[in-house]
């Protein structure tokens, strides 16, 4: 069965992906001034540090915005669809693109509650998912 | 200063399909035939080619076609489809600094039988670079990331989906007077637009773009040597690019970035435009745009629109006046830097009577320009 594209990391970005497959959700942050980024990038664009520090998160969020995909341009999302695609506001601050494992696409909105949860993937890569906040973790 | 130093000459296209039947560079160079014959410029003129980075004829492959001998200055733009106004922008500036005569702006592109952008074919990373963080989770096009900033921007200001197939209706009637659109025939009513399937939430399918097979060009020169062929010119009266604002809120276009200095450079206010195309690659970027480059004020967009206020018959500000790309072809903003000069011109199929001033957005902030009747 066809599957959408996983992260091809960078040495960039690495320690993202390395925090989620040892099961946490960490966000790049300045070492010198202490602003959080994502997606991560090399500079900081507020004092120009490359210097840069992995800061654990509570996983907490909101969603932002959502999409529900209904044409699957895709292979992967043919039996999938419709499909959310959320972006979750983290208590934290930083914006994550993600998905929701137990909220069924015409229950998303705006403003609902959701904490992160760990999906391996591959041996390298375990994508940060979201649950509905207060749910009990799947298979829990 | 650039202010009307520099013109459109010439304008030309190909016919639009779903299936060329030809070549990316052929479709270019038969648009830049027609165009230079509707500039009334030799081609021995020319000695500036630029094109989009997404475009696959390469500067040198239109000048060994076209027999130039002096390709004096030549450049590509990246980004996406939404580059064609920072084009005419670079160009310009190149004219009126004296390292070319005549600039030809140029786009060919199978969009429908070929690469399709809506499928990701052009825009899709592969889970690289920025793609790591967004297609594993079913961002894989523009629209998806379009289709999301559009539903929190909806939930901030109130944008509804009525107000955003009016959109499309709009365009469509526009369309409708247009024979070269590719819905020329077919009409739309706000009822089929409500009933349309959804492609992406919150996008119908009559909010999405057409895909094109499709050549458009545009011949750049200065206006006292546009003037030389005695019809009507498009002075560019102002031109502006933006390519990043990083300080912007989300719901945030890049008109915000780019509207102040092309309304100073032109030293016009918004109120005193006749006629405006803008990059409708989907339909509630149109609402966007008037409202981030000050046409309208913000939230104010959607009811604008819903009230008629785009449409050529009878509205206060005719928008996307050839049906734009949801309903003439998505030829990636080159058909509406055709129509807009057209409309300056006096020669659009849904003429604003009297135009002298003519906007064209060509990526809801990427680009614009402002033609003004010489």
């Amino acid at each position: 069965m066809a599957e959408l594209p996983l992260p091809v990391p960078s040495e960039d970005n690495q320690p993202f992906w390395d925090s989620l497959r040892a099961g946490e959700l960490r966000i790049q942050r300045c070492a010198r001034c202490g602003t959080l980024r994502h997606p991560p990038r090399p500079m900081c664009a507020r004092c120009h540090a490359f210097e840069v520090e992995w800061a654990p998160m509570s996983g907490r969020g909101t969603v932002y915005s959502y999409i529900v995909t209904h044409q699957p341009i895709h292979p992967a999302l043919v039996d999938r669809v419709p499909f959310a695609t959320v972006l979750v506001e983290l208590e934290e601050g930083p914006r994550i693109t993600s998905n929701l494992v137990d909220v069924p696409p015409a229950e998303v909105a705006i403003g609902l509650g959701v904490q992160v949860v760990f999906e391996w993937a591959s041996d390298e890569i375990t994508l940060p998912l979201f649950r509905r906040a207060g749910a009990a973790p799947p298979g829990a | 200063m650039l202010r009307n130093a520099v013109a459109i000459a010439g304008v030309g296209e190909t016919d639009y399909s779903a299936n060329s039947g030809r070549s990316e560079l052929v479709l270019a160079l038969q648009a830049i035939d027609t165009a230079l014959a509707d500039a009334g410029v030799e081609p021995d003129a020319v000695d500036g080619l630029m094109r989009w980075s997404v475009d696959t004829s390469a500067e040198g492959e239109i000048a060994a076609n076209l027999g130039m001998r002096n390709l004096a200055w030549f450049g590509e733009i990246s980004q996406a489809g939404n580059v064609g106004a920072a084009l005419v922008t670079a160009a310009a500036a190149a004219i009126h600094a004296g390292l070319a005569n005549v600039v030809v702006v140029y786009r060919g592109v199978n969009g429908r039988s070929g690469r399709r952008y809506g499928r990701g074919d052009v825009t899709g990373r592969g889970g690289r670079g920025g793609g790591a963080f967004t297609e594993p989770f079913g961002v894989l096009t523009p629209q998806h990331g379009l289709a999301m900033q559009t539903r929190r921007r909806m939930h901030e200001l109130g944008t509804t989906e009525r107000q955003i197939g009016m959109v499309a209706v709009t365009e469509r009637a526009h369309a409708n007077r247009n024979p070269r659109a590719t819905f020329y025939e077919r009409a739309l009513t706000i009822d089929d637009y409500l009933g349309s399937r959804y492609v992406v939430e919150p996008f119908r399918l009559f909010a999405c773009c057409l895909e094109t097979d499709g050549g458009g060009a545009l011949v750049l020169t200065s206006t006292e040597r546009a003037r030389a062929s005695g019809r009507p010119v498009a002075m560019i009266r102002a031109a502006a690019m933006s390519g990043f604002a990083g300080e912007r809120e989300y719901i945030d276009t890049s008109a915000v970035a780019l509207a102040p200095r092309l309304w100073a450079q032109a030293g016009v206010a918004p109120s005193d435009v006749d006629v405006v195309q803008i990059y409708d690659h989907f339909a509630p970027f149109v609402i966007f745009a008037l409202e981030d480059y000050g046409f309208v004020e913000r939230g104010d967009g959607g009811p604008f629109v819903e009230s008629g206020g785009a449409m050529w018959d009878g509205g206060a500000l005719p928008v996307n006046t050839s049906g734009g790309h949801l309903s003439e072809a998505y030829l990636q903003g080159m058909n509406q830097l055709i129509e807009g000069v057209r409309q300056a011109r006096g020669e659009s199929t849904a003429q604003v009577a009297g135009a002298q001033l003519s906007f064209v957005d060509t990526g809801v902030g990427t680009g614009a320009v402002i033609l003004e009747r010489g």
